[in-house]
């Protein structure tokens, strides 16, 4: 157990080892404390019943209630995906246009998006459909839309970050040896910056992956419908046990795109394919800082 | 236009709710968010794995999810209850509770980032010099982290007020999205009412946004 010598903390000498150990140890016992007294409370419930666990055993509730949910919630998040990347990258190449009435609109649109709550915009185009296209289920769409809007804008930040990031020497170059502005974007800039932004736009689809939860104030038929409210009212006193098994699929299915996400940090980072450096993530899960250019 | 003036007190107390909430939920989430972030650059394995675990956990859940969590799970079934009386003072510290602690998993983020970011040359010069611990801690480190952290950290935060939206999982249902719903429900859907609240959430964000960027530039450490 040698500690490193880091920012905060030298090489530990041997009364600083001794001190280590001894806060391990009441550190140790502190968490085996609060683990105990978790423990004791649920026990006190009656929520450590394993016959609470049964039902995740039947194919019943596999078959449905959380495949269906995972499929709902696997379609919102692809489409979502899918169109707030398209959404990204047009509106993160107009706001680097040389045509003002093209950048000055195009920016409009990003920052007004990043900066409206998710939700809100969710409820309204789901109150708003059935008023411009007639009746039917607007659920999927008004999530889909709205992830778009959102991620889309925040992507279109990382993709103008990207491009921004390559040094002015490659276009300049590009330039020179008699390329158009549309062969020094595709040619030039789009190649290396696809490289750099790459871990940012990943960690964006975590985001939006998350995000997909929101369909639980609109009633979609998602993971966290299927899982949290509707499994619990067939089997009662599942609720713990529901979101425990919800939040662990929730968690593995982030947690393999994110390490997706530092992989390809890794590898940008060793790869000389590209100018620049890669981008760091946009860091803020659930919905980021809007506003401040 | 008339939707908007008629149901405007209504959903100005819901804004104000929301406001409410973000700064209850700013200064718990802060503190929280210290703490972990003090246990994960600890030199103790145990509290920085403690921490890691935290964060991975959290920060990869959806918020929807830890506020029905805090409510259907900690207050219906296990009887964590803040209020008998008010059930919508219960569910506001529902609210708190589970927002404070996902918001925190980030700060956290933000704080450990800021401090990797002081270069190592800087704590060995102080340690070469003869500071203590405590005065390195004081003198060089954090000075140049909190630099560093400001601009990141007022983006969590914006993101935190404008999650403060989705506190009706937990039950608080008398927030601006909650009301709005309400209006759309009686009335229909309307654009001035949408748009009014979204005006209203850009006037408190923009500013925010621009004086953390204004402020994180004016105080950079120069490198």
């Amino acid at each position: 157990m040698t500690v490193q010598a880091s920012v905060l903390f030298d090489t530990p000498g041997r009364r600083g080892r001794l001190r280590n150990h001894l806060i391990t140890a009441v550190a140790a016992l502190v968490l085996l404390a609060v683990l105990a007294w978790v423990v004791l409370k649920l026990k006190d419930k009656g929520q450590l019943n394993p016959d609470l666990w049964a039902p995740f055993f039947t194919a019943d509730t596999w078959v449905n209630f959380i495949i269906p949910g995972l499929q709902g919630t696997l379609t919102a998040a692809v489409l979502g995906a899918v169109f707030a990347l398209l959404f990204g990258s047009v509106f993160g190449i107009a706001r680097l246009s040389d045509h003002r009435w093209v950048r000055i609109p195009a920016g409009a649109v990003v920052e007004l998006f990043r900066a409206i709550p998710l939700l809100l915009l969710i409820f309204f185009i789901w109150y708003l459909s059935p008023n411009l296209f007639g009746g039917g289920d607007y659920a999927l769409f008004a999530i889909v839309l709205g992830l778009t809007l959102y991620n889309g804008s925040v992507l279109a930040e990382v993709v103008r970050a990207g491009i921004n990031a390559i040094p002015r020497g490659q276009s300049e170059a590009a330039y020179a040896i008699g390329l158009r502005k549309s062969g020094v974007m595709r040619l030039v800039l789009l190649p290396q910056g696809i490289t750099t932004m790459m871990p940012a736009v990943v960690s964006q689809l975590v985001v939006l992956l998350k995000d997909t939860a929101l369909g639980y104030f609109i009633v979609y038929v998602d993971l966290l419908n299927m899982g949290f409210k509707n499994l619990p009212s067939v089997y009662p006193g599942t609720k713990l046990v529901s979101a425990i098994v919800i939040g662990v699929i929730y968690i593995a299915m982030a947690m393999a795109l994110s390490s997706f996400a530092t992989w390809l940090e890794k590898r940008s980072r060793r790869s000389r394919k590209s100018s620049a450096k890669p981008l760091e993530p946009v860091p803020f899960v659930g919905v980021d800082g809007g506003g401040a250019p | 236009m008339d939707e908007l003036i008629k149901y405007g007190p209504e959903l100005a107390v819901g804004f104000l709710n929301n406001l409410k909430l973000s700064l209850v939920i700013a200064v718990f989430s802060l503190i929280v968010g210290t703490i972990l972030a003090a246990m994960r650059v600890s030199p103790t394995p145990v509290l920085r794995a403690a921490g890691t675990a935290y964060v991975n956990v959290v920060r990869n859940t959806p918020l929807t999810l830890v506020l029905a969590f805090c409510y259907l799970g900690l207050s219906d079934t296990l009887g964590l209850i803040f209020s008998q009386e008010e059930p919508l003072t219960n569910s506001f510290w529902l609210a708190v509770l589970g927002m404070s602690a996902y918001t925190a998993a980030f700060v956290c983020e933000s704080l450990r980032a800021g401090i990797n970011t002081v270069p190592m040359g800087q704590a060995e010069a102080a340690r070469a010099i003869g500071l203590t611990f405590f005065q390195s801690l004081r003198l060089i480190i954090l000075p140049q982290a909190t630099r560093s952290v400001i601009a990141p950290l007022g983006s969590v935060f914006i993101a935190m007020i404008k999650n403060t939206t989705v506190v009706a999982a937990a039950g608080y249902t008398v927030d601006v999205a909650n009301v709005m719903k309400t209006t759309f429900d009686t009335t229909g859907v309307s654009i001035p009412i949408f748009l009014g609240i979204v005006a209203a959430f850009v006037a408190l964000i923009l500013p925010i946004g621009y004086f953390s960027g204004w402020l994180a530039k004016r105080m950079a450490v120069a490198r």
